[in-house]
C-alpha cells in the first residue's frame, strides 16, 4: 500500500490517479484479517468449510457462527467483518423470500449472488459509504442444474467456481484446493478434504483456538442446505488430524 | 338514462335487468352495480377495498380427539354459485404439529398461506429451536386478521388451526373480523349450524379424553356427508388432516359414500 | 322502490324492472359483529364479585358454548373485567389493557390499582372514539381500603363508578333487579339498610342468570363468576340453560 496519505483513499467515490479506488483494497484487507473460509463444488453438491477463530474461552461454543442458512436451499460462508456479513445475509434471505413470493418457487443461486453483489457493489459507489468487508460464498444443489457455487467479493464482483477461498490463508487454502479433482469427488470424500485443508492453513503460533464448522448442501440433503450430523463432523476432524499426522511425520522424516 | 352518441359505444345490454357479470349470484352484488359513483370522478373514487368473497371455500370442520386434532374441508372452489375449481386444497400442513384449514375467498387464503409458509421457512433458516406452534399461529392470526379488518381491508376468510400444543390437542377459530376462541369442535360457514350439533351430541356423550381417532374421523366423515347433502356450495371430494404426537398428516382427497339407488324409483321426470 | 312516481320521479317506460332497488345503494363492509354476552358484578365491604355468561354468539349460531367474558389484569392485582358485545374489539383492548397493566407493574414495581386502570381504560376507550371498540365493560375491583368497587362503561369510555352493575345483552333484565335487591331501590319491603355478604351476592347473581337466561336467547350456557378478596382470586362456573 504505497497510497497512504496520498489522500486518494479517503472514499469511494475517487479513483486514485493509476485507477484504483483504495477503499476496495482497505475493504478486502479486513477480510485478510478473517478466519479462513472455503467452499467446494463437487459432482453431488457443495461443502462450506471455516475455521472460526475462537478469540476468547469464555465464548459459547454456538457463537460466532460464519456459516448461515439463506433460504432453505442455499448455504453461503462468509469471511471478513462478521457483522458485515450478518448484514449481507440478510438482505439475501429478504430477496429470497421476494422471489418466492413474487415467482413461487425457489430463488435460482446465480439471480441470488448477482442481487446481492449488486448491492456490494452499490457500496462502493458514494463517499457516504462504506464497502462491505466481507466476501461471501453462495452455494446449493438441485436436480435440474445440479451444484453451484458463486462467490461475491468487496468490490462486488461475482463469479461461479468449482471452488473458491477466503480469510487469511487464502492462498494456500486455493492452492491445496487446485490440487484436488473436485469435480470427481463426492460430498462425502470432499467434507473430508475441506476439514483438512482447515487444518492445514490453520496458524497455530498466531492463532491458539479455533473451531471448524462444516455444511453442505448435496443430492443427499434433498437439496436442502444443512449442517453436517455430529458423526461427520467427527470422522472429517479425524480425517484432517490423521493427516496432519502423517505430514509431520513425512516432515520429520525428510528432515533425518 | 342518457346514451352517449357515438356509434361505437353499446346501449345497455338488458336495462333494467341483470348484467352479465351478474348472472352467478355473488353476496351483495347488486349493491356496486347499481350504483356508478355518479357525482364522483373517475380519476377521484376512494379507494376501494374488497367487500365481497369471489372464488370462495364453504365450511371446514375439526374436532379434537384424545391423542390429536382431526380436521376437514371439501375441495370445491365456488364463484359464486358456479362450482368452479373442483380440486382446491384447503387444509395446509405448516410443520410437524399445526395445520391451517380455511373458508371463505380462497384467493385471501392463498396469499396468507404464502405469509404463513415464508414464517416456516425463516424459522427453518434461522434455527435457534423456536417452532411456530399451533397457539402462536392462532395469535397471529387474530391480530393479522383484525388489523386488516381495522384498516376496512378485510382477508375474506375464516380459519381454523389445528395441532399439537405441547403435547396437548389445540384448536383454534378465527374470522375476518378477528372474532376468534378456542374450543373442543368447531365448523366455520354453514357447518355452524349443520355440522355443530352433531359433534356436540357426540362430544357431550363421550368427551373428548375417550374419544379415539377412529371415531373423531367418523364423526367428521359424517359432519362433510351432512354438509355435501345440505349445502348447495360444497362437493363431495374432501381433504382429511390428523394432528397427534406422530406429526401431522393431510391426507389425499376421499370421497363421501353418498347412495343415489332413490333416483331409479322417482318416475315421469326423463 | 315500490313502483311509486311523483312528479320529482317520472314512471319509467313500460320495461319490467328486474333489479331489487332502483338508485345507489352504497354497500359498505362491516367492521364489527355483535357477540353478546352479559356481565353482572357486586361489590362488598370485603370483596366484590363478577360473573359472566360463557355463550359466544354469532347469529343465531352458538360458535363455543365456554367462553368466559372475564378478565383479570393487572399483574397480581385485584381487579376483574367484564367485557361484552364485540368479540375480535375484547380480544384487542383486554390484550392491551394487559400490556400496558404489565408495563405500569415493570416501571413502578406494583400492581396497577382498580382506580387507575379505570381511568386507564376510559382513555384508551374514548381514544378510539370515532372508531370505537363495540365493547360493554364492567370493571370490578378492590379500592385502597379493601372495598369493593365496580366501573360501568360506555363503548366510548364514558365512565361512572358504582357499588353493583350490569353489562351487555341482558343489562336492562339485570339491571333493574340490582338496583332493587342490592341498591335497596323502590323498595316496598324488607331493610334498606341491610348489607349484601358475599354468599347473597353469589347466589342473586346466580338468580339474575338463571332469569336472563329464560328470557334472552343471547345469554346461557353457564355463569363463570370470579370472586375477588384481599386474599386472591377464586373462581366458580355454575351450568345455566343451554337452548
Amino acid at each position: 500500500m504505497t497510497s497512504i496519505g496520498t489522500g486518494y483513499d479517503l472514499y469511494t467515490s475517487q479513483f486514485s490517479p493509476d485507477g484504483r479506488v483504495f477503499q476496495i483494497d482497505y475493504a478486502a484487507k479486513a477480510v485478510e484479517n478473517s478466519g479462513t473460509a472455503i467452499a467446494l463444488r463437487g459432482k453431488d453438491g457443495v461443502v462450506f468449510a471455516v475455521e472460526k477463530i475462537v478469540t476468547s474461552k469464555l465464548f459459547e461454543k454456538t457463537a460466532n457462527k460464519r456459516i448461515f442458512t439463506v433460504d432453505r436451499h442455499v448455504g453461503v460462508a462468509v469471511s471478513g467483518l462478521l457483522p458485515d456479513g450478518r448484514a449481507l445475509v440478510d438482505t439475501a434471505g429478504g430477496e429470497a423470500a421476494d422471489y418466492r413470493a413474487n415467482y413461487g418457487s425457489d430463488i435460482p443461486l446465480k439471480y441470488l449472488s448477482d442481487r446481492v453483489a449488486m448491492y456490494m457493489h452499490a457500496y462502493t459507489l458514494y463517499s457516504s459509504l462504506r464497502p462491505f468487508g466481507t466476501t461471501i460464498m453462495f452455494g446449493t444443489y438441485d436436480k435440474e442444474d445440479g451444484p453451484q457455487l458463486y462467490c461475491v467479493e468487496p468490490s462486488g464482483v461475482s463469479y461461479g467456481y468449482w471452488g473458491c477461498a477466503a480469510g487469511k490463508a487464502k492462498q494456500a487454502a486455493k492452492t491445496e484446493i487446485e490440487k484436488l479433482k473436485v469435480q470427481e469427488l463426492s460430498c462425502q470424500d470432499l467434507i473430508k478434504e475441506a476439514a483438512k485443508i482447515i487444518y492445514m492453513v490453520h496458524d497455530e503460533v498466531k492463532d491458539k483456538m479455533f473451531e471448524l464448522e462444516l455444511s453442505w448442501v448435496t443430492e443427499a440433503t434433498n437439496g436442502l442446505h444443512e449442517r453436517v450430523s455430529q458423526t461427520v463432523q467427527d470422522e472429517a476432524e479425524k480425517f484432517a488430524k490423521a493427516a496432519m499426522e502423517e505430514d509431520s511425520d513425512s516432515d520429520e522424516e525428510d528432515m533425518s | 338514462m342518457a346514451f352517449p352518441m357515438d356509434p361505437f359505444s353499446c346501449p345497455p345490454l338488458w336495462t333494467g335487468g341483470p348484467d352479465p357479470s351478474g348472472y352467478y349470484s355473488f353476496p351483495q352484488i347488486q349493491s356496486r352495480n347499481a350504483s356508478n359513483f355518479k357525482g364522483v370522478s373517475a380519476g377521484l373514487k376512494p379507494q376501494a377495498h374488497s367487500q365481497y368473497p369471489i372464488t370462495t371455500g364453504t365450511s371446514v370442520f375439526g374436532v379434537k380427539y384424545k391423542d390429536g386434532v382431526v380436521m376437514a374441508a371439501d375441495t370445491l372452489g365456488s364463484y359464486g354459485s358456479l362450482a368452479r375449481f373442483p380440486d382446491l386444497r384447503r387444509i395446509i400442513r405448516v410443520n410437524e404439529h399445526t395445520v391451517v384449514a380455511c373458508s371463505g375467498d380462497y384467493a385471501d387464503f392463498q396469499f396468507l398461506q404464502e405469509i404463513i409458509q415464508q414464517k416456516q421457512i425463516d424459522e427453518d433458516i434461522n434455527g435457534g429451536g423456536v417452532t411456530m406452534k399451533p397457539e402462536a399461529l392462532h395469535c397471529w392470526l387474530t391480530r393479522f386478521l383484525y388489523n386488516k379488518r381495522s384498516k376496512f381491508d378485510p382477508l375474506w376468510t375464516t380459519v381454523i388451526v389445528g395441532g399439537m400444543q405441547d403435547d396437548k390437542p389445540f384448536l383454534g377459530y378465527c374470522n375476518y373480523i378477528g372474532v376468534a376462541f378456542k374450543d373442543d369442535l368447531m365448523a366455520t360457514g354453514i357447518g355452524m349450524d349443520v355440522a355443530v350439533p352433531i359433534m356436540r351430541e357426540v362430544l357431550d356423550k363421550k368427551g373428548v379424553n375417550e374419544f379415539t381417532l377412529e371415531e373423531a374421523k367418523d364423526l367428521i366423515r359424517q359432519c362433510v356427508r351432512v354438509c355435501f347433502l345440505r349445502d348447495c356450495r360444497s362437493s363431495s371430494r374432501f381433504n382429511m388432516a390428523v394432528v397427534n404426537k406422530d406429526g401431522a398428516v393431510v391426507e389425499e382427497p376421499t370421497v363421501v359414500d353418498t347412495n343415489w339407488d332413490i333416483a331409479k324409483t322417482i318416475k315421469g321426470y326423463e | 322502490m315500490l313502483g311509486l312516481s311523483s312528479p320529482l320521479m317520472p314512471a319509467k317506460p313500460a320495461l319490467p324492472d328486474y333489479s331489487a332497488g332502483a338508485g345507489p345503494v352504497e354497500h359498505r363492509f362491516n367492521p364489527y359483529s355483535n357477540n353478546h354476552g352479559s356481565v353482572v358484578a357486586i361489590g362488598g365491604s370485603d370483596y366484590v364479585v363478577i360473573a359472566s355468561d360463557t355463550r359466544l354468539p354469532s347469529g343465531y349460531s352458538i360458535m363455543s358454548r365456554t367462553q368466559s367474558k372475564l378478565f383479570p389484569l393487572g399483574e397480581g392485582g385485584r381487579s376483574v373485567l367484564g367485557s361484552s358485545g364485540c368479540w375480535a374489539d375484547i380480544l384487542t383492548l383486554t390484550r392491551l389493557l394487559e400490556t400496558r397493566a404489565k408495563m405500569y407493574w415493570h416501571e413502578h414495581a406494583k400492581p396497577m390499582s382498580t382506580g387507575a386502570l379505570a381511568q386507564m381504560l376510559a382513555t384508551i376507550l374514548y381514544s378510539k372514539r370515532f372508531f370505537p371498540y363495540y365493547t360493554h365493560n364492567i370493571l370490578a375491583g378492590l379500592d385502597e381500603n379493601g372495598e369493593g368497587v365496580v366501573y360501568s362503561y360506555d363503548p366510548v369510555g364514558c365512565v361512572e363508578k358504582f357499588k353493583f352493575g350490569a353489562a351487555g345483552t341482558a343489562c336492562s333484565l339485570l339491571q333493574p333487579m340490582l338496583d332493587n335487591q342490592v341498591g335497596k331501590m323502590n323498595l316496598a319491603h324488607g331493610n334498606p339498610e341491610a348489607q349484601m355478604d358475599m354468599e347473597e351476592a353469589l347466589n342473586l347473581i346466580h338468580d339474575l342468570f338463571v332469569s336472563a337466561t329464560e328470557r334472552e336467547i343471547n345469554t346461557g350456557d353457564s355463569i363463570h363468576f370470579k370472586i375477588v378478596t384481599k386474599n386472591g382470586i377464586e373462581e366458580r362456573t355454575i351450568g345455566l340453560r343451554k337452548d
